[in-house]
């Protein structure tokens, strides 16, 4: 119960924003995923399921639809120019603290629209058939999104390597 | 994939491979159009670049964890969910 609540409440916190909301959100999702569990037909997706809930939750706290499309990200931002040196960066290397906070930083900077789709995806491995089904999106538009969604964290990440590379701090801080 | 002397078909191609790169790491493109890609990207340094970016990038997403964690249930609230799973679970046997 404790991991699925910290599940859940992670998730609530990147979409709502707030702690107080996110912990409402977490208490009242599981509270009806074991009131409804019932209504589960297919055990398989019970992920989805919770996670559709969740979703639905962060909706009435907020009040609005922060999965509208508020912010269209257009692919033309994300074409490169200079890349940074990547191939520094291990395969298997884990996350480091300053990479971690840019990491941070990059998700937490996306539109709502797209980082819930990343979170499902990358995040929750969730495939692109139940992203859908839990943002009531088509797959095509989960694909798209997806895609944006992981151009602009690949283009904050990359400036982050090169203000590395070139020795500076965030934001050209000294 | 950089904007500068690189032919216009060469540049055309590079921005087909940008606009499908998602598609094709997460393996759900075509085989044919998977080969077309692999075919360009193999002979092309800036796309081979870019492409490992996105994948580590896609690698760095799927080990994110958030730092902030809910703080522990309070003695009601705790009691509320427990009541709750233990109708769950006899309504199911």
């Amino acid at each position: 119960m404790d991991h699925f609540r910290a599940k859940i409440f992670q998730y609530s916190w990147l979409m709502c924003g707030q702690r107080e909301d996110a912990e409402e959100v977490a208490q009242d999702t599981l509270l009806k995923v074991f009131e409804n569990f019932n209504q589960l037909r297919e055990p398989e997706r019970v992920r989805p399921w919770i996670f559709r809930i969740a979703r639905n939750a962060c909706l009435m706290k907020r009040r609005k639809s922060m999965f509208a499309p508020a912010h269209e990200l257009s692919l033309d931002e994300f074409l490169p120019g200079q890349i940074a040196d990547w191939s520094a960066l291990p395969d298997r290397q884990m996350l480091q603290t300053e990479m971690k906070q840019a990491l941070d930083r990059a998700i937490g900077e996306l539109p709502e629209t797209y980082k819930s789709v990343l979170l499902m995806r990358d995040v929750e491995d969730l495939s692109t058939e139940e992203t859908a089904q839990v943002l009531d999106l088509t797959e095509d538009t989960v694909k798209q999104r997806l895609h944006r969604a992981r151009l602009a964290v690949r283009q904050k990440l990359d400036e982050y390597l090169r203000t590395v590379k070139a020795g500076g701090h965030r934001n050209g801080e000294e | 994939m950089e904007k500068n002397e690189r032919s216009e078909d060469t540049q055309r191609s590079c921005k087909e491979i940008f606009s499908l790169l998602s598609d094709y790491l997460d393996l759900e493109l075509p085989a044919e159009a998977c080969q077309e890609m692999e075919a360009h990207i193999a002979g092309c340094a800036p796309c081979v670049e870019f492409t490992r970016s996105l994948r580590k990038t896609v690698d760095l997403c799927r080990q994110y964890k958030p730092n902030e964690m809910p703080e522990p249930l309070g003695k009601n609230a705790r009691q509320e969910l427990l009541d709750a799973y233990r109708k769950m679970i006899a309504a199911r046997s």
